[in-house]
């Protein structure tokens, strides 16, 4: 269950932001619940930073979890049904219920337009 | 789906919209709801992960702000007086860390920091908030009743202590400078970055008596 490129310290993984560290828990849990298998994420994982690679992105650094996010995005849509554009609404619904929302408030997806 | 990752800054005074957060992290949360939805991810499950990796978020080096103020009475007295200035000294980036507070801690005011709900906590400087410091019964009982959750965190002030409770906004995020705890006269800064929790830097408790710190 190893990836090489992980960012990672002698404790385990680390997150250059908190968005990233949802990303690792989103993969997780649908492994662990079978929706993939560990050779499939790290299949479509290894595509996406090669492409990366191709397109002159030698260090996938920073970009790690921007590769892992776009990993997660394509499974999820061949393994569950979801299509890309569920995943665009949703994220438009997402940045409107934050604009709607008075700071300081829970941000609850009902708030967007 | 990645049309933007950069974020603006708007540091508006009027309180009735949150920013959004960045793009990667918008795609995150519609891929975690819709997944939620269609029952092939459990919340529970995934609190469970992200508390695990709590501590992995970020520079997390508000420890190391709080031990040099301990030790270095002039970055000390500019933290007090510029704190983003401060904290950015000491190499951290994030925009969350940008905009600092500090409120220090003495033999009379105890402060406390409540955080939105939002995006404005100080990730960069502190980790990821618990899941406890988001909920909104937390929220409002810091501010309704704040010596009651000090002490269920085990944090008995004197009757004599006033506590202050800091509100987080969009444009200004807080961190409580401990008191450094007795006993610590010969301790470096590694030391006693080491006894410098996160929960003391939002003021649920005391920073950890030498002998209890990792």
């Amino acid at each position: 269950m190893t990836l090489p490129l992980l960012p990672a310290d002698d404790d385990g993984p680390v997150f250059a932001e908190p968005w990233q560290a949802q990303a690792f828990a989103l993969a997780l849990s649908l492994y662990e619940t079978g929706t993939f298998t560990w050779p499939e994420w790290a299949e479509v994982l290894g595509a996406e930073i090669d492409a990366a690679r191709r397109r002159g992105d030698a260090d996938p650094g920073d970009g790690y979890y921007l590769h892992w996010l776009n990993a997660l995005e394509k499974l999820s849509v061949s393994k569950t049904g979801l299509t890309p554009t569920q995943l665009a609404e949703r994220k438009r619904q997402w940045r409107s219920a934050y604009v709607n929302t008075p700071h300081g408030h829970p941000v609850e997806l009902s708030a967007a337009d | 789906m990645n049309d933007e990752t950069g974020h603006d800054h708007h540091h508006d005074h009027d309180h009735d919209h949150t920013e959004p957060p960045p793009d990667p992290a918008l795609r995150v949360k519609a891929l975690e709801s819709l997944l939620i939805e269609k029952g092939l991810v459990d919340p529970a499950a995934l609190d469970v992960f992200i508390d695990t990796y709590e501590h992995r978020v970020g520079p997390r080096n508000g420890a190391r702000v709080v031990a040099k103020a301990w030790v270095d009475r002039e970055y000390r007295d500019w933290l007090m007086r510029d704190a983003t200035a401060a904290i950015a000294s000491l190499d951290f980036v994030g925009r969350q860390g940008e905009h600092m507070s500090v409120v220090e801690n003495t033999a009379s005011v105890h402060n406390l920091v409540v955080c939105t709900l939002c995006s404005c906590y100080p990730w960069p400087v502190l980790g990821l908030p618990p899941a406890w410091y988001k909920s909104a019964p937390y929220r409002a009982r810091a501010v309704a009743d704040p010596r009651g959750v000090l002490a269920e965190f085990g944090t008995l002030l004197d009757d004599d202590v006033e506590v202050r409770v800091w509100d987080s906004t969009a444009e200004m995020r807080y961190l409580v400078l401990p008191r450094r705890p007795a006993g610590t006269e010969g301790m470096n800064e590694d030391e006693l970055a080491g006894l410098v929790t996160r929960n003391s830097m939002i003021g649920v408790e005391h920073a950890l008596a030498p002998g209890q710190g990792t």
